[in-house]
């Protein structure tokens, strides 16, 4: 099993470093096809909101609490807050919730 | 020679704020990771080689359901396709004399946040600079694994349960901001999260791994955007 673990880092690590460095050393141009420029343009929001949503609802104790932290995640971040200050609301959203709850 | 060390230096300046951020993302990947029953040692060395929250994340979750070495590097090359887009963008930075080694090494340090203050520079991308940041910042998402799946043991139940929805917070605040000035992301990413719930609710589908939905609904919904909204090439470049 633990041999297991370290083939499946290194077929991520394989992937992604492949990912990062084939279009920097392959590609001295920038990609001319409008799907796919378009295509690789809305993957990221689009698998992030995937991987979020439920799946926050149920890494917490009470579902209730990752759902008011999703809320409050998104709120935040549209008033401007960056990444560690909405990691760190959503974070203590669901500690001062699951307290009451 | 005095010029290049100085980027180095300004590299490690500007890559420690965003070290400290990833220690804190980190650990709560470290939860994740020890949920699936990591080491800290695979965990430093799985964060170390592949330095992606959403890949990591995917990993881990992967590991947990003894998905095949396949699905891993399939949902690998799907949720960090974005590097794919800023490696294109990178390379048209790159002085084109830079050598195959700068690219090899710098490639290796893609991230959204090192990308981000690379880019935010003006005129050639200096490797050195890279390299700094890259320094700082990729040994600090190590430690903050390890000590997650180390301490996640210690913590009360409350406590984790908090942690464990920093990286969604970390999610969260790298989706909104663009939909806020884009309606196409927005709409985008709202379709992305009734489509994801419903996936969890429909018969069949809510038995297939969480990998494997995520790799056909991104695979569906950013097809269908990019059918419908095509994106100009200076969208692009302006919003990374």
């Amino acid at each position: 099993m633990k041999g297991e673990v370290y083939i499946y880092i290194l077929v991520a690590f394989f992937v992604s470093y492949l990912v990062r460095v084939l279009p920097l050393t392959l590609i001295r141009k920038p990609i001319k096809n409008v799907f796919i420029r378009s295509f690789l343009y809305y993957v990221p929001y689009v698998t992030l909101a995937v991987m979020t949503f439920p799946a926050i609802i149920y890494a917490t104790q009470s579902p209730i609490a990752g759902m008011v932290a999703l809320i409050v995640s998104i709120v935040v971040s549209l008033l401007g807050a960056g990444l560690f200050p909405v990691a760190c609301i959503s974070c203590l959203t669901v500690l001062v919730l699951e307290f009451f709850i | 020679m005095k010029k290049r060390s100085g980027a180095f230096w300004e590299g490690i300046r500007d890559g420690f704020p965003i070290g400290m951020g990833y220690f804190a993302v980190a650990f709560s990947l470290g939860i994740i990771a020890r949920n699936a029953g990591l080491t800290p040692i695979e965990g430093y060395l799985s964060s170390v080689l592949n330095h992606a929250s959403a890949g990591e994340y995917a990993l881990y979750t992967s590991i947990q359901s003894a998905a095949t070495y396949v699905s891993v590097a399939i949902i690998t090359l799907v949720v960090n396709a974005r590097y794919l887009l800023m490696s294109c963008s990178l390379s048209q930075r790159f002085d084109p004399n830079t050598s195959f080694y700068h690219r090899l090494l710098v490639g290796f340090g893609i991230t959204d946040e090192i990308f981000g203050i690379a880019i935010a520079r003006p005129g050639y991308l200096l490797p050195n600079y890279y390299y700094g940041a890259m320094t700082i910042a990729i040994p600090l998402w190590g430690l903050g694994t390890s000590l997650g799946i180390w301490a996640g043991n210690l913590f009360p139940q409350n406590v984790v349960s908090a942690l464990s929805v920093a990286l969604y917070g970390m999610f969260i605040a790298i989706i909104i901001p663009p939909s806020k000035k884009n309606k196409v992301i927005a709409v985008s990413v709202a379709v992305s999260f009734a489509l994801s719930f419903l996936s969890t609710l429909t018969p069949y589908i809510k038995d297939m791994q969480v990998g494997t939905r995520t790799i056909i609904l991104t695979v569906l919904i950013a097809s269908v955007a990019a059918v419908v909204k095509p994106v100009k090439e200076e969208t692009v470049n302006s919003e990374e």
